[in-house]
């Protein structure tokens, strides 16, 4: 049904996306706002050069309540890619599909296809908790444990076996913290409870905590939403620098934000990927009608 | 207008009313309970010079302890002090005035001090209930002779030694250290006490595991279908099952099909643990409940499996509302005795339980049986043993808030 | 051995069952620095193995714990004399006791003979073998269940997985035990009930007027001796009960009127605790006030003013009971009152009712479902309330309305029936089953229907 799903095969290719997406978005010029009709189609890309989680055909049902829709999406080495799109639009559920958080949820069902590293995340034998660990997550509200910061940032690699003596986990405890940008605040007051810090710090200690586990992937949903502009500021600063080493996909509701941080956009619109670009492209020239009235601030 | 401010007005006054009666009546139950019990913990003793006679104790030379004549000594001792009392009849009123605990005492004596043996110790010795319940005013002396259960002589000699400050009311230890008896003066709550400890252990050990496991599969693991809807309403049901049901379900399989002895702790704590399991797991699934789902999501999130949220996250924040759960589930069980009645736990037993499954029976049923008693010391006795029971509810229910209170600050 | 030894060995088994798993797991990767390469942590390789080692031989355990009395002195009755084989099953019994308490060298009631003796020396000589065995094959099964986990052990094995899924097994055993428990309840009152009917007609029970089932002792015309008409034993317990719910439901309703309506913060603080201390006070307690001190003032009293009351009457069980039940109703109603949105209320006042009116015309109409489930539960605690009418009513089974005579309730009788030593398959107290059943029955009526009407009226206004 999707562009992307017959020709799943091909090396990710030019050519298409110049063709095809303009002549849709012509086309959907004309009869703004009917969203049904574009059932199952993206317009832009949504392919990426080096391709390291890929979603093909993805649909979510709670219960009766079809929440995504063929979805399909590539995410890349190394990059930042923000999902987009107004309250309700699929691009958290759809978020959680990739660490397979969704599995927690009873009534939850996911058909398609997600592969990491070219391995399907939902066949069988895949461990659902293997996986947590390679993708690992950030929450809209930070979420320390009642525990130390220390205990916080440990207790990943504890549970993973990743230090085979507390010198070690001692090391990657710091390491974390100094990747996350909150060494220097907390040096002296790793046994003091994760709760005491201030907002921003408690969500720079849950990506610390995060990237302890040495993960593969980030997924972050709405990681600033609960943040004053200096605390947000600060994680779009760590994001710049983690994106060096892994792959970060961040649900925003701050278009802002997706500007700022991203290099992909996906805009997500009542549980369909609608437009899926480069950050640049997206923002000075938006190919669907909906993504434009969402960037120009038509959708709420 | 003022016919409605009038209703209004009865309107409230009824409230004010019905709050009161549940509160005097709490306030006339205490009252009448301390006025009735505290005297118990008091009790008469009698001071005797008593010669412990080798020719009595041990006439062939060997002194047997389990033979040896210590009544006859007690005896000796109280008729030189009322030399008066000279008949057979009187001898024999005389004698009424101490307890058989007094033998049993110098027998204690001597087995511990073989020494004293031959010498002459001048000794403090329980005076029987009657003279106990005279000296405390529960005895009306003026009364026609018949009715009362001393004689006008043995009041007479009462008060001669009072006078002469043979009698004192000291603190009545045997109320702690004694297991049941027949006679008032010697009859204590420890084999009660301890059959409750022991009953309580089982129950403990058995129903708070269990019951936070069920709490923790049903909050956290069991699939939402017809199955744990089933368990749901059937555990609240349970939590109100009349408690001798669970007696007879005690009676049924613990003993009839299992086997297990009668009035046995092992048996009574089996049948607390499915009275309290209820009420513990209902508490136990409230406090999980109570633990932020953001918890269990940060550690799903770094890929901790589900058994590793439950017991690395949930289970110990949610441990303090547990607990508190376990302990009023305990002290129901501490104040039950119903369904002990059913599994042969009101039996007359003296010893103190030293295990398990020796015979025993519990807190709650002495209560029952002493209040059954006729003599008018049991009466005193059992409301001190309800104060003792009561005293432990409220030890436990004050660790329960505190418990509490320490939970909420938790986050 | 001794059973506890023999746990303790197995406690250290597994124990040692753990380090040994840890340590092959680690051995298998190379040590500390690869638990990397191992599919789960070290510790739950260690947990595998020791689970292994100790999980059958403790089921092997308590299987045998279980069988081994029953075989044993069926092992011993086979070898008795025929004489003593051929003894009517409630004379064996006592024999097999005696046999028992002689092996366990407790006291016997009747003197001792050569053949009591032999099967008592048989009787210890079988539970020393049986334990060797036990012991033996416990063990045995421990280590080579052990050694067989320890074995599989290997980087690609799921540890935690299957680990875990024990634990899981654990809860789902824990959390079926409630349900275990209604059934043993059902079980054991509806086999002995029936037996029970088998004696004596359904008919007669339920319906008939008198309940004498003290004559029932002859034993050999069982059934035709006593009667089991069990209806002035209902008479009564609605009798209590009725007297109950007159004190605790306008009292208990009022006090949550009061509470939720009028009182101060100060007060209500004050008072609430205190009508839960009522609450928490043992039934025993509340039965010994009754029988001593509420009984000789109601009798006194009602002398006083020219009535003829019982000693026992069931005023004074009846209204202590009330006393007892009123935190649970006013605790109930509470919730029912505050579950009413304030808007209701707030509009009712607005419009110029007074506090009383908007209570009466608006929110107790609101709140009544939840108020009446309450009451039902109240109800069905009253029916099931032993110690109170234990101590306070009387044995005597009239079929009275008269609240100051002496009347006897279900409780009552299950108690007198059973309490004592009694031949279990007489009338008697096969007669407090069948009463336990009733009562299980009603009080289950109650209750569900109580709490699936609190249940559906809070989600109502949720």
């Amino acid at each position: 049904m999707t562009e992307t799903s017959t020709d799943k095969p091909a090396p990710p290719a030019a050519p298409e996306r110049q063709a095809e997406p303009v002549v849709e978005a012509a086309v959907l010029h004309e009869v703004p706002g009917r969203v049904t009709e574009l059932g199952g189609v993206t317009v832009g890309n949504t392919k990426c050069e080096n391709p390291f989680m890929v979603a093909e055909d993805v649909n979510v049902y709670y219960g009766d309540n079809h929440a995504i829709q063929n979805v399909s999406l590539e995410i890349g080495k190394k990059e930042v890619i923000a999902l987009i799109g107004p309250s309700g639009c699929g691009k958290s559920t759809f978020l959680r599909c990739l660490n397979r958080m969704n599995d927690t949820i009873e009534t939850a069902r996911v058909t398609g296809n997600i592969t990491l590293d070219g391995k399907d995340i939902y066949r069988k034998e895949q461990d659902p908790v293997a996986l947590r660990a390679r993708v690992g997550m950030v929450f809209q509200k930070p979420n320390p444990f009642p525990k130390s910061i220390y205990d916080n940032v440990a207790y990943g690699p504890r549970i993973h076996g990743l230090a085979a003596d507390r010198a070690e986990l001692d090391n990657i405890v710091h390491t974390s913290l100094e990747r996350a940008g909150l060494i220097n605040e907390v040096k002296d007051r790793l046994d003091e409870p994760g709760t005491s810090l201030s907002g921003g710090q408690q969500q720079r200690l849950c990506i610390a905590r995060t990237i302890a586990v040495n993960p593969e992937v980030i997924l972050m949903d709405e990681p600033c939403s609960a943040l004053d502009p200096i605390a947000t500021a600060r994680i779009e600063d760590l994001m710049d620098e983690l994106c060096e080493d892994y792959a970060i996909v961040i649900v925003t509701h701050s278009m802002q934000q997706a500007a700022r941080v991203s290099r992909r956009v996906a805009y997500f619109h009542l549980g369909l990927l609608v437009e899926v670009d480069e950050t640049d492209r997206i923002f000075t020239n938006p190919q669907h009608k909906l993504t434009e009235d969402y960037i120009t601030g038509r959708i709420g | 207008m003022p016919r409605r401010r009038r209703k209004e007005f009865t309107f409230k006054l009824l409230g004010m009313v019905a709050t009161a009666i549940g509160i005097v009546f709490l306030g006339l139950f205490f009252a009448s309970l301390i006025a009735e019990g505290t005297s118990a913990f008091k009790q008469t003793f009698l001071k005797l010079d008593i010669e412990l006679s080798e020719d009595v104790l041990a006439p062939d030379g060997e002194l047997d302890l389990a033979y040896a004549d210590f009544d006859g000594l007690v005896r000796t001792a109280l008729r030189a002090e009322i030399p008066e009392a000279s008949g057979r009849r009187d001898r024999r009123e005389l004698y009424r005035i101490v307890s058989v605990g007094a033998a049993y005492q110098l027998r204690d004596l001597i087995a511990q001090n073989p020494d004293l043996l031959g010498t002459t110790q001048s000794l403090w010795v329980p005076a029987s209930s009657n003279v106990d319940m005279l000296i405390k005013g529960n005895i009306d002396a003026n009364i026609e002779e018949a009715l009362r259960p001393l004689s006008d002589k043995q009041i007479g000699w009462v008060r001669q030694l009072q006078d002469q400050g043979r009698l004192e009311s000291r603190f009545n230890r045997a109320l702690f250290t004694n297991g049941d008896s027949r006679e008032p003066e010697l009859a204590g709550i420890k084999g009660a006490v301890m059959g409750s400890v022991y009953m309580l252990l089982v129950t403990m050990a058995l129903s708070f595991p269990i019951g936070v496991a069920a709490a923790i599969y049903l909050e956290e693991f069991a699939p939402r279908n017809r199955w744990s809807d089933l368990i749901e309403v059937n555990i609240n049901n349970l939590a109100a099952v009349p408690s001798i049901v669970f007696g007879l379900l005690g009676l049924a399989v613990f003993i009839n099909w299992a086997a297990l002895p009668r009035a046995a702790p092992l048996v009574g704590g089996l049948v607390l643990t499915l009275l309290t399991l209820p009420v513990i797991i209902i508490a136990s699934r409230a406090a999980i409940k109570a633990v932020p789902p953001s918890i269990r999501e940060a550690a799903l999130g770094l890929g901790a499996s589900q058994t590793q949220v439950v017991f690395h996250h949930v289970l110990p924040l949610a441990l303090p509302g547990m607990l508190t759960g376990a302990i009023i589930g305990m002290s129901r069980a501490l104040g039950e005795s119903a369904p002990l009645l059913m599994i042969g736990m009101v039996a007359f037993i003296v010893d103190v339980p030293g295990s398990l499954t020796d015979p025993a029976t519990a807190l709650p049923v002495q209560i029952f049986l002493w209040a059954d008693s006729p003599e008018r010391a049991f009466a005193e006795r059992t409301s001190a043993a309800i104060i003792v029971l009561l005293g432990f509810l409220l030890v436990m229910n004050l660790t329960a808030v505190i418990l509490r209170k320490r939970m909420e600050r938790k986050w | 051995m001794q059973s506890t030894t023999l746990i303790l060995m197995l406690g250290f088994m597994s124990i040692a069952a753990f380090f040994y798993g840890r340590r092959r797991s680690l051995a298998l990767v190379g040590g500390h620095g690869h638990g990397s390469a191992l599919h789960s942590l070290p510790g739950y390789y260690g947990y595998y193995v020791a689970i292994w080692a100790v999980l059958p031989a403790l089921a092997l355990l308590l299987v045998w714990v279980m069988i081994e009395p029953r075989v044993i002195v069926a092992l011993v009755v086979n070898a008795l004399p025929d004489a003593y084989r051929n003894l009517p099953p409630g004379e064996l019994n006592l024999l097999i006791n005696n046999i028992q308490n002689l092996a366990a060298g407790d006291v016997v009631s009747v003197d001792v003979d050569d053949v009591l003796q032999d099967a008592a020396t048989m009787f210890n000589a079988y539970i020393e073998k049986s334990r060797q065995f036990l012991a033996v094959l416990a063990l045995g099964m421990a280590g080579l269940g052990g050694a067989m986990a320890w074995r599989r052990i290997h980087p690609d094995l799921r540890a935690r997985n299957r680990v875990e899924r024990v634990i899981r097994w654990f809860l789902i055993a824990a959390s079926s035990i409630a349900i275990l428990t209604t059934i043993g309840i059902v079980l054991s009152v509806l086999f002995e009930a029936i037996r029970f009917f088998q004696k004596v007609p359904v008919t007669e029970f339920l319906f008939g007027l008198t309940w004498s089932p003290q004559t029932a002792i002859r034993a050999d015309q069982v059934g035709s001796s006593g009667s089991f008409g069990a209806v002035p034993l209902f008479t009564g317990t609605l009798l209590i009960t009725s007297i109950a719910m007159v004190v605790a439901v306008p009292v208990g309703l009022m006090t949550a009127i009061y509470l939720a309506e009028y009182s101060s913060a100060r007060i209500r603080g004050i008072a609430k605790p205190l009508l839960e201390v009522l609450a928490g006070i043992p039934t025993v307690v509340y039965g010994f006030f009754a029988a001593l001190t509420v009984a000789p003032w109601i009798r006194s009293a009602g002398e006083s003013a020219g009535i003829q009351v019982a000693s026992e009457s069931a005023l004074a069980a009846g209204i202590v009971m009330g006393i007892m039940i009123i935190p649970l109703v006013s605790s109930l109603s509470d919730d029912a009152i505050n579950a009413v949105p304030t808007a209701m209320r707030d509009g009712a006042l607005g419009l110029g009712s007074t506090r009383s009116e908007t209570m009466t015309k608006v929110i107790l109409p609101a709140a009544l479902p939840g108020i009446v489930g309450g009451i039902l539960l109240a109800v069905s605690r009253a029916i099931g309330e032993t110690m109170i009418v234990v101590m306070a009513a009387g044995l005597a089974a009239n079929l009275t309305a008269n609240p100051f005579e002496a009347v006897t309730t279900v409780t009552v009788q299950i108690v007198t029936l059973l309490v004592g030593d009694q031949e279990f398959d007489s009338a008697k107290t096969l007669a407090a089953f069948a009463l336990g059943l009733m009562l299980f029955v009603v009080t289950l009526i109650l209750n569900v229907i109580g709490l699936s009407v609190v249940r559906k009226y809070r989600e109502q206004y949720d």
